[in-house]
Order: structure tokens, then C-alpha cells, then sequence
């Protein structure tokens, strides 16, 4: 339990900091929001009007020490200001349209992605030599060597242009509403198909890599040699002896993966036009829209530390040793 | 009356199936475990024992692979079982002790599980049932049978090779192969789990086929002893015959090696030279460059297995 504390502490720690390099880091930007927005009125704006806008988005000249005490406690509140380029929506509520999308469509890919290629890798280990150990390997890195970009054209080019099997573009219908209808849902399916897909082939032979070399190493442990010793049978020492230790290394990977879900999937999401957090965050650098791309980053440093605090607590209760190292 | 053989190990020879070549890390060896006896295999490391003692329970890992000679339990040969026959022998009929108490225990599970997994795959009782045996071999072996809920990483490394051992007694087979059971262990510890061991023996009546570096120890402990040099098997003997009258210039060697603890202060001689590369085993007697006796005949050919008492062989020139 001290040792979650701590953990916690030091995420703490990191997210204030990576609060501040979101609120450093657009200021080094070069561009001018104020400019962009008066071109978006076409240089017909009087001042009476530009100042009001400003006082909206919150664009200041006081000294950056006072804008950084005002954006702390914005941010602690989970008010992120206005979108420019959606104007006049929140930026909260912006991302949390792409969010909800990202996280089915990434989350699931890439989970999805995890279950697969380590149950390919521990197959390929256990049967060392044979065939899915000779076939997997090569084809998986070969795939997982093609660009993500490209490997996500030639999918949308192959099933969704010529093929015709799948839509090309956007998380569902236009034609149809959203609801919880049997509709709208197999709608939401078709299309997150092939960019899910696309995730899919090109990270299962990483994982699954990954699994195979770690289950390699724990198959040479005694306790293995023990098992089948006590006469198990090969699915229990498999599973409880040698793939429950050779997880370990990988779920810390996994947390690493799972944090990168909300901007890792940007390539993806603009191939397939995927109304994500990749794509807002295209829209935004595109429009210069500052408290967009600010939010945006916020969200995915915090979500990169999330995801690696829950890896920490299914650590814990994985490996006892790590509960011990918390106790002492 | 000498009791009936519970294992009998006939010219096993297990070879490593490797892309230049076979390598042949045991040659022919030989020998039986009789019911209730203490069987000894001593030899340096690279002499064939682990190997001998996983080619038993067929647990050799490719490119390791049993290529001659039979392996009888109970009369059966082994060697001809099935998968899932051969599952039903392992930890029932043959258990196995491992050389390292640090990693033969799975860390991510409790010691209780451990013991219970075994139990539960042979006899099918429940899990509850399990771990309330699980207790009582616990406390057989000396721990306390709370200790069930134990991780191994929170047991001393000699707690941790009692419950190896609590294991391999776990389903009451006939034959413990015990390989180097004390060698992680500091003397003390290894005193006291030796004594621990001869006791259950005793109690329980099962036969010990008990590997060790270790020839000392194994005087001790054991009735006969076989000495392994370079994959074969250079003599074999009851023990009290082989620490009197050792009749191999190597089983000489390896006894010259302790230093007595009582008695007059004596200069040790150790066996000059190291063991041969399995790949270029020398021709004639694998000991030959290293002995001190070597005839014509040792550079040419193997020396065949000479009966020169009971129970006692030894496969050298230098004998009539």
C-alpha cells in the first residue's frame, strides 16, 4: 500500500509538470491566435469586438508568471476555455466527443491487439520450432515494418475503395442517428473495422515477440522443469507456471501502450477520417486553436499516467514480491 | 536377500542432436535403485548427472535426446510410455528435487497452490482437502503449516528446499531423485536438511536416487554409489567398499580431494587437469590424459566393466 502511495505521489509529481509544459510549450509556438482569429472575421472586426473575444478565450499580455496562476487553477477546475476552431463549444466537451471515440476505437484495437499477440507468443514459444514459431515472427515484424499510415491506405484502398466491403470514412452513418438502436451500433462496428485492423496487424508482432522471448526464458526456469516433474498437465504448467511469470515484463509495456491510445492512433485516425483525439488534434494545430491543442495535450500526458498508475496497481497484485517491496 | 530392483537404468546413453554433430554426454551408464535404498551419483559438473537424473523422468529438453538403452521402473521401460502415461509416473511414481532452491519454486503463486497443483491433478480431491495436506507436508518436512500462504520469496532458501522436498513427497512415490537437494544451501543448513532427509527416508521407506559434486556427503548418506567421469560411469560401489578400497585411479582422485577432519595433518592431491570437451571426448578411457597409471591400452580402448566384488564394478585397464 506505501508503495501505490508513493507511485501516486510521483504521478502527482509528473502531471503537474507536464500541466506546466502544456502551458509553456504553445507559447513557444510561433503564430498569433489574435491574428488568426481577426482573419477569420476578415479584418472586419472593431476593437470593441476583438476585445470582448479576447476576454472569452482568455488571451492576455499580463505577465506569464499571473497567466500560469490563472491557468493552474483553471485546470484544476477542468476548465479548459473555449475551442476556437469550434467556437463557440468548450474545449472539455470537444475532446470529450473524440475521447469517447478514440478510446472505443484504439482501446479496444490495441487491447485487443495485447490478448492476441501473447497468446500467439506463448503458443510459439511452447512449441518451439514449429510452425506458427517458424511462420509468426517474420510475418508479424514484416508487417509491423510497413508505415502505419500506409499500411492503413492500403487497407481503406483494398476493402473500402475497391472492394467496397467497408465504409471509408468517419466512426459511423451520416444518415444515422446516434442511439443505443441495433442500427446505429452495427454502423459504429463497420466502420471501426478496418481502422481497428490497421492497429491490430501492425502492433500483434511486437506483443507477440515480446511473449515469446519472455516465456523462452521462463521455460528455462527449474520451476517449470518442476512442474511438469510433479506430472501436471502441459496446459496448467503453460499457463499458471510459465506464461503467469513471463506476463509480468509485458503488462508494463502494455500500461506504456495504453497511454499512448490517445494520440499513438493520430495516423490511423486521419487515414480513415475517425473523428478521434488524433484528429482534433490535427484540426487544432491546423487552426492554430491554442486552448484545443493545450487540452489536448493535457489529456494525453494525463492519460500516458493514468494508464501506467493502473499498470502499477495490476502489477502489485500480480507479482506478490512487489507487494512485499511495498511493505518494507 | 538383497530386495527387489525399483529402477533399473540399462546402457542409457543420451546424446545433443546438434547441427554439427551428436555430442554424447551419457555413454552406456548403468545401474539400478534397489526398494528403500539410497542410491549415490557423484561426478564433477559436465559428468552427465542432471542429465541422468531428467533422462529418468524424461524431462530432457531438445537438442538433448535419449538415443539408447532402457530406463525400468517397477519393469516397465519409461522410455516406451506415452505423454499422459508418462504424467501419471511423474510425481506419483518418481518425483524430482531440484539443484536450485531459488528458482524452483514459481514466484507469482503461494507454496500452498504449489503443493495442492500436484495433488489435485493426480488424486482429484478438492482444494480445500488439498491444502489441508498441503499443511501436514509442511509440517512433515519441519516448517510451520501456515506457511501454505507463503510466497516463496518471503522462505530462507533452506525453507524453500524443504518445501521442494514437501513437494516431491507430496503423492508418497516410490523414488525421489534428488539433484544436488543442498548444494545452494551454507554447511549448517545443509546438515540439518541431510539428517531431515535420512529421516523421512526411514519413516516413509522410499528409495533415493540422490545426485551430488559432493562425495563427502554422499558417503554419508547413501548405501551404494556410482562415480561418473565424462558421461560414464567409472565405478560403482557400496559405499563403505568404495571409501576403503576405491579401485578407479578417478574415484582415488576424488577421495584424495577431503581434508580429514580428525587425524594427522595430510597434504590434499587434487586431479590435475580439467574434464574433456564432450565434443572431443579422447579415445580409449575418457581419463587417460588426466591419470597418473595410463597403459598403452587406455589411449585405444574404452575399459569394459569389471566385477571385482559384490555389487562393486569398475571399468579400468589397470584391473586384471
Amino acid at each position: 500500500m506505501r508503495y501505490l502511495i508513493r507511485r501516486l505521489a510521483f504521478y502527482l509529481v509528473a502531471a503537474w509538470a507536464s500541466v506546466t509544459l502544456a502551458f509553456v510549450i504553445p507559447r513557444l509556438m510561433p503564430g498569433d491566435p489574435e491574428a488568426t482569429m481577426f482573419a477569420r472575421f476578415h479584418g472586419k472586426l472593431d476593437p470593441e469586438a476583438m476585445a470582448a473575444l479576447r476576454r472569452t478565450f482568455g488571451f492576455s499580455d499580463a505577465p506569464l508568471a499571473q497567466q500560469y496562476v490563472c491557468y493552474l487553477g483553471h485546470v484544476v477546475r477542468g476548465d479548459l476555455g473555449v475551442s476556437v476552431s469550434y467556437f463557440p463549444a468548450r474545449v472539455g466537451d470537444v475532446i470529450a466527443t473524440g475521447m469517447v471515440w478514440t478510446l472505443f476505437l484504439a482501446g479496444l484495437a490495441v487491447a485487443l491487439s495485447y490478448a492476441l499477440g501473447t497468446l500467439l507468443g506463448i503458443a510459439a514459444a511452447w512449441r518451439r520450432g514449429g510452425w506458427l514459431d517458424a511462420v509468426g515472427p517474420p510475418l508479424f515484424v514484416l508487417l509491423g515494418a510497413f508505415p502505419f499510415f500506409w499500411l492503413a491506405m492500403l487497407l481503406l484502398f483494398l476493402f473500402g475503395f475497391t472492394l467496397g466491403w467497408s465504409p471509408v470514412r468517419h466512426a459511423y452513418d451520416s444518415g444515422v442517428t446516434p442511439a443505443l438502436s441495433a442500427q446505429f451500433l452495427w454502423s459504429v462496428a463497420t466502420h471501426a473495422v478496418l481502422p481497428a485492423a490497421t492497429i491490430v496487424v501492425a502492433t500483434v508482432g511486437g506483443w507477440m515477440l515480446d511473449m515469446r522471448n519472455t516465456m523462452m526464458t521462463v521455460l528455462g526456469e527449474d520451476y517449470v522443469t518442476l512442474a511438469h516433474a510433479k506430472g501436471l498437465s502441459p496446459r496448467r504448467v503453460m499457463f499458471r507456471y510459465a506464461a503467469r511469470n513471463a506476463l509480468l515484463p509485458s503488462i508494463t509495456s502494455f500500461g506504456m501502450a495504453l497511454g499512448f491510445v490517445l494520440s499513438g492512433s493520430l495516423l490511423t485516425e486521419i487515414v480513415f477520417s475517425y473523428p478521434g483525439q488524433g484528429y482534433l488534434l490535427i484540426q487544432a494545430v491546423r487552426s492554430l486553436d491554442y486552448p484545443l491543442i493545450q487540452g489536448l495535450f493535457l489529456t494525453i500526458t494525463l492519460a500516458v499516467l493514468g494508464a501506467n498508475f493502473l499498470v502499477d496497481i495490476l502489477y502489485v497484485w500480480l507479482d506478490p514480491r512487489a507487494r512485499t517491496r511495498s511493505a518494507s | 536377500m538383497t530386495p527387489p530392483p525399483l529402477l533399473e537404468v540399462e546402457d542409457l546413453r543420451v546424446e545433443y542432436l546438434t547441427a554439427t554433430g551428436r555430442v554424447r554426454v551419457v555413454d552406456d551408464v548403468s545401474f539400478t535403485v534397489r526398494r528403500g535404498e539410497i542410491v549415490g551419483l557423484a561426478g564433477e559438473s559436465g559428468s552427465g548427472k542432471t542429465t541422468i537424473a531428467l533422462a529418468i523422468l524424461r524431462l530432457l529438453k531438445a537438442p538433448a535426446a535419449i538415443t539408447g538403452g532402457r530406463v525400468l521402473f517397477e519393469g516397465r521401460d519409461l522410455l516406451g510410455l506415452g505423454e499422459a502415461e508418462l504424467r501419471r509416473v511423474r510425481g506419483r511414481k518418481i518425483s524430482l528435487v531440484t539443484q536450485s532452491a531459488m528458482s524452483a519454486l514459481n514466484p507469482v503463486i503461494t507454496i500452498g497452490e504449489q503443493l495442492v497443483d500436484a495433488i489435485e491433478e493426480h488424486e482429484g480431491v478438492s482444494r480445500r482437502r488439498g491444502l489441508e495436506r498441503a499443511r501436514r507436508l509442511l509440517e512433515l518436512v519441519g516448517l510451520d503449516g501456515a506457511r501454505v500462504a507463503s510466497y516463496p520469496h518471503e522462505l530462507s532458501g533452506g525453507m524453500r528446499q524443504r518445501v521442494v522436498i514437501a513437494m516431491a513427497l507430496a503423492l508418497e512415490p516410490p523414488l525421489i531423485v534428488m539433484d544436488e537437494p543442498t548444494t545452494a544451501l551454507d554447511v549448517v543448513v545443509q546438515r540439518e536438511l541431510l539428517g531431515e532427509i535420512a529421516r523421512l527416508r526411514d519413516q516413509r521407506g522410499f528409495s533415493i536416487l540422490f545426485i551430488t559434486h559432493d562425495l563427502s556427503l554422499m558417503l554419508e548418506l547413501c548405501t551404494r554409489i556410482g562415480v561418473l567421469y565424462a558421461g560414464r560411469l567409472a565405478e560403482a560401489a557400496p559405499a563403505r567398499q568404495l571409501a576403503a578400497a576405491p579401485r578407479h585411479p578417478y574415484t582415488r582422485g576424488l577421495l584424495g580431494c577431503f581434508p580429514e577432519l580428525h587425524g594427522a595433518a595430510t597434504r590434499l592431491v587434487g586431479i590435475g587437469g580439467t574434464p574433456p570437451d564432450p565434443r572431443h571426448p579422447p579415445p580409449g578411457c575418457r581419463f587417460h590424459p588426466r591419470c597418473g597409471h595410463s597403459l598403452p591400452a587406455c589411449h585405444v580402448s574404452a575399459p569394459p566393466r569389471t566385477v571385482v566384488g559384490p555389487d562393486h564394478e569398475v571399468a579400468c585397464h589397470l584391473l586384471p
